[in-house]
């Protein structure tokens, strides 16, 4: 049984459902349960048209279900309505359904579990196990998802822009236990990119790409962080950093500038250099301020300080900082990493360590505590 | 079984034996330190003895309900005064003794100098829940 051509089917086949007018919520079960036939007996007859199968199947099955005095009306209508057996329709459904998984009415962590579920064909047991919630936490959540979008028609093309962000959170989870959500994330940009013409589109897939071909040497086998600059080069995965990049160069060229591209070629850059001290930080400066013009947030403005310390000094890094607010997340441990480099290794130390309690997760946490013990214990030892 | 929470404190608890802040320790020791506490927390699930563990930053908030349709109050973040917790871990042992025992062992950590911290963890056993049959 091939899990993957069911996944890749999954999405078009409830998109035909949907457009035929069965409701959300209602095609998503029957789909699913065509799913389960088709693993139940494609092993002893497998069908020659297997989308036409599932969509067959599952039309059936929303009928079934469908079927009662009072909704006997409406389901005769739907008979009526119902096309004639044929090639599959030209229209592609499955870009409806991104737009439908993104629409604006759910929660960020709602529409992530409904794509993943819905255009990523993915189990609620899978999406529950990546997110680490009870398996019961994420049916409820994606049942509200779906009512929440119930009766939503299939009529209006959706934002592009808040498809991707759903993509790019899905992206930035990547827990890699039964689902790797990273790879998951890059697979369902990939199918959007191949449906959908848009410079943004193209953008944040050459994003994920050349983030995920570093994701291997981010961490050392013990678990702790490895920064860019100590990461193992020759463990990148080129393969995937050459199709990120050309991905990318075809997307600048067409001239229709957007922030995933800008962080697309940030991320470029520092693939492209050979070792960390020949990164070509002048142009990622000049990257951070199209970025900072295109989003004026105050992150971007943290790691261009970082990415200034780099390529004019640390004194016009920490200048830079001095500007931002330093309530900002990370601002106090990439003030220790600019004193350090400016050769203030008391301040860098204590800011190190004040870092580390403020840091966000446990792997950052440590790390940030290990670079003040660093700098403590160089201080003690002559 | 009964099931027993390990808490560890970043504040509140009596002072550790060999009491040296963290970052005045060196890389290796604090490698050594996080060695320890995944080896052991790898050790229980082997025995079946692991439930969960977390670790929690140190900045919390009390909050409390103020009245209908006011905002909570809260007293901000960084309180100094708090006792607060840096972490926990469940485990699921046979007698209140082997809790003691596993207690003892996660407080032996490495610290400064390779030394065991004999930093103090406090140990909770859960309240179980009414049993259907009485024996």
């Amino acid at each position: 049984m091939d899990e993957t051509l069911l996944r890749g089917l999954t999405p078009s086949v409830l998109g035909i459902l949907v457009r035929r007018g069965a409701d959300f919520a209602a095609a998503e079960d029957a789909v699913q349960e065509a799913l389960v036939e088709a693993v139940r007996t494609w092993p002893a007859e497998p069908p020659r048209d297997a989308k036409g199968w599932l969509v067959t199947v599952a039309w059936r099955r929303f009928l079934d279900a469908t079927r009662s005095d009072t909704a006997r009306r409406r389901r005769e209508d739907l008979l009526d309505e119902e096309p004639p057996p044929g090639p599959a329709p030209a229209v592609d459904d499955t870009l409806q359904l991104y737009f439908l998984c993104a629409h604006p009415s759910l929660t960020p962590s709602s529409a992530v579990a409904l794509t993943l579920r819905a255009v990523g064909g993915l189990t609620t047991r899978q999406i529950a196990q990546a997110y680490l919630v009870p398996e019961a936490t994420m049916a409820q959540r994606i049942s509200r998802a779906k009512r929440t979008v119930s009766g939503v028609r299939f009529d209006r093309p959706g934002d592009v822009a808040t498809v991707l962000r759903v993509l790019y959170l899905v992206f930035n989870e990547g827990y890699s236990g039964d689902v790797d959500l990273a790879a998951e994330a890059i697979r369902l940009t990939r199918q959007l990119a191949a449906r959908v013409d848009h410079p943004e589109v193209s953008g944040l897939l050459a994003l994920m790409l050349i983030h995920h071909a570093r994701r291997a040497t981010r961490t050392a086998p013990d678990g702790s962080l490895v920064p860019l600059a100590e990461q193992d080069r020759g463990r990148w995965d080129t393969g995937a950093i050459a199709e990120g990049v050309r991905i990318l160069q075809a997307a600048l060229a067409r001239d229709r500038l957007g922030e995933f591209q800008a962080q697309a070629a940030i991320a470029a850059l520092h693939a492209d250099a050979p070792t960390a001290g020949q990164t070509d930080w002048v142009q990622i400066v000049e990257w951070y301020d199209e970025l900072a013009l295109l989003t004026d947030s105050p992150v971007v403005r943290l790691n261009r300080a970082v990415a200034v310390g780099e390529a004019d000094g640390p004194r016009a890094g920490l200048a830079a900082l001095a500007a931002l607010d330093d309530t900002l997340p990370r601002h106090t441990a990439v003030a220790a990493y600019l004193h350090e480099r400016d050769g203030d290794v008391v301040t860098a130390a204590r800011l190190y360590a004040e870092a580390a309690r403020k840091a966000p997760n446990l792997a950052e946490r440590d790390h940030l505590t290990r670079q003040a013990a660093r700098l403590n214990s160089a201080r003690r030892s002559p | 079984m009964a099931k027993y929470l390990l808490l560890k404190h970043y504040r509140g608890a009596p002072a550790a034996v060999n009491d040296v802040p963290m970052d005045r320790w060196t890389p290796e020791e604090i490698s050594a330190h996080i060695q320890y506490m995944n080896d052991f927390a790898a050790r229980l699930e082997k025995t079946g003895e692991f439930v969960d563990g977390q670790a929690l930053a140190p900045e919390g908030t009390f909050v409390r309900y103020d009245g209908e349709g006011r905002p909570p109050v809260t007293d901000g973040p960084f309180a100094e005064t708090k006792d607060l917790i840096a972490g926990w871990m469940v485990i699921d042992v046979d007698s209140y003794e082997r809790a003691l025992e596993l207690a003892g062992e996660l407080s032996a950590a490495p610290g400064a100098g390779g030394k065991p911290i004999h930093e103090w963890l406090e140990l909770r056993p859960f309240l179980g829940a009414h049993p259907t049959i009485t024996e």
